[in-house]
């Protein structure tokens, strides 16, 4: 004879096991309409094309220490970093070509990334840009105490340009002062000749921070673009 | 007795003067010290760029670093050198060096086998007037830009007597900067022709040895200019 406490027991386990079983059955039905109704929206839309806009780079001259502006017809894409990256892509892939007057392999992979940060005062070591009418782009030297001072880009004011490279790059470069120094310059002045705001531009390699491109341009300092862009062939 | 004292006393009193007249008359007062520094950059595992001819950079810079020296001592002026062998020393070092030396011109020299020609390059650091009693290691040399430049201009008027084409340009490098004495950097590039062949390698033993005489006849002529008056 089964005891009365028993029955009652099997009983609820019996409603429970069956209260279980409808559960997983629903949800069941449910994650399948979710997958299915998923597949349903999920039409791959065509990648949208940006518009095509006029890039101004500054493109290094070996032969005579020189940068020369140019005007190129590219789709820039609307966000600011992802716009940098792209310009500084397209001069790095004029060097990489096979005729270029300041040769350096690599192309456009190697700006790995680019970021905007809002830009802190400089140090007592940097220079005051050059006047608004003058024609050179002015790179100066500061302390490196570009550390932003806020967390949240401002909507208006100067930003810090952090461009990290890729190590196969900075490995490949020429070595000599004036051929790093161009390097640097026209990263610099294409930077600012695009994204007006940028007024200050420091370079990591691979994520870390690296002493010199080459052995010889120091990339441990925050480097000043003037507001200015040449209209004309300068010299660093 | 009392004209012996006196005549004692008028011997004592007039020797010195006598000493300093003398001196006043010597045919040639001693000159002030003129020291030059020599940095041949890079050495040891750094071995800075390779050139054409497969050898590294830094054999080429301690190889004129050696050359200019020689030239330099021959006509009287003190070298000091950040190294005379391959050995890798320290930007920071260098600095030490030039700084310890107190001298009257630094020469960081490079070589490169981009652009054409020697370029000199001076610190891009913005001048100050007044330097201050304990300047910033990293900006020690902005006291001291108005004399690099004027440094850079004597040796670029040397070397373009000497029939080579030059660049002159500020850029930051971190032994420079630190230095505080006029100081230029140097890289020397192929001579090349209008149509960019090159003219005259780095390793042609003509150019090295017309840079080098340029060079020191650059830095005569500033000794020339430092002790004028």
């Amino acid at each position: 004879m089964i005891p009365r406490y028993q029955r009652i027991l099997f009983a609820l386990l019996l409603a429970a096991s069956v209260a279980m079983g409808a559960t997983l059955w629903h949800l069941r039905q449910r994650a399948h309409e979710r997958l299915i109704a998923g597949q349903d929206s999920a039409p791959t839309s065509a990648p949208e094309v940006a518009p095509a806009e006029q890039a101004t780079l500054l493109v290094a001259n070996d032969s005579n220490g020189s940068m020369l502006t140019q005007f190129l017809s590219l789709p820039l894409p609307a966000d600011p970093g992802a716009r940098a990256r792209a310009v500084l892509g397209k001069l790095l892939d004029l060097y990489a070509a096979p005729d270029a007057a300041h040769p350096v392999p690599g192309g456009a992979n190697s700006v790995t990334q680019v970021f905007l940060l809002p830009a802190a005062e400089l140090g007592s070591g940097a220079a005051k840009p050059k006047p608004a009418d003058s024609k050179a782009v002015v790179i100066v030297p500061g302390e490196s105490s570009a550390t932003p001072s806020s967390s949240q880009t401002p909507q208006f004011g100067p930003q810090l340009a952090v461009v990290n490279l890729s190590g196969t790059f900075v490995s490949s470069h020429p070595a000599g002062i004036e051929t790093e120094m161009l390097t640097v310059l026209s990263i610099c002045g294409t930077l600012h000749a695009n994204l007006p705001r940028v007024t200050q531009v420091r370079f990591l390699v691979d994520g870390a921070q690296r002493s010199t491109l080459a052995g010889h341009a120091d990339l441990t300092r925050t480097y000043l673009a003037a507001d200015a862009i040449p209209a004309e062939e300068i010299r660093p | 007795m009392r004209w012996t004292k006196w005549t004692l006393a008028a011997l004592l009193l007039a020797g010195p003067a006598a000493e300093l007249v003398a001196g006043q008359q010597a045919p040639s007062a001693p000159q002030a010290r003129f020291v030059v520094v020599l940095d041949a950059a890079h050495g040891g595992d750094e071995t800075g760029g390779r050139l054409a001819n497969g050898q590294f950079e830094k054999t080429f810079t301690l190889a004129l670093a050696a050359r200019l020296r020689s030239l330099l001592g021959a006509r009287g002026i003190q070298v000091v050198t950040t190294r005379e062998s391959d050995a890798a020393v320290e930007p920071e070092k260098r600095a030490e060096i030039a700084n310890h030396a107190a001298a009257q011109a630094c020469l960081s020299l490079h070589a490169s086998e981009s652009g054409s020609g020697v370029h000199l390059f001076v610190s891009s650091l913005p001048p100050v007037l007044q330097p201050a009693r304990f300047p910033a290691w990293k900006t020690a040399q902005s006291a001291w830009v108005a004399r690099s430049l004027k440094l850079a201009g004597v040796v670029n008027s040397a070397l373009l007597q000497a029939g080579m084409s030059t660049t002159l340009a500020r850029t930051t490098l971190p032994p420079v900067d630190s230095m505080t004495c006029p100081a230029v950097a140097v890289e020397i590039t192929p001579e090349r022709s209008s149509l960019h062949e090159t003219t005259s390698g780095l390793d042609n033993k003509d150019y090295q040895a017309r840079v080098a005489t340029a060079l020191a006849s650059a830095l005569v002529e500033w000794r020339t200019e430092a002790h004028q008056p």
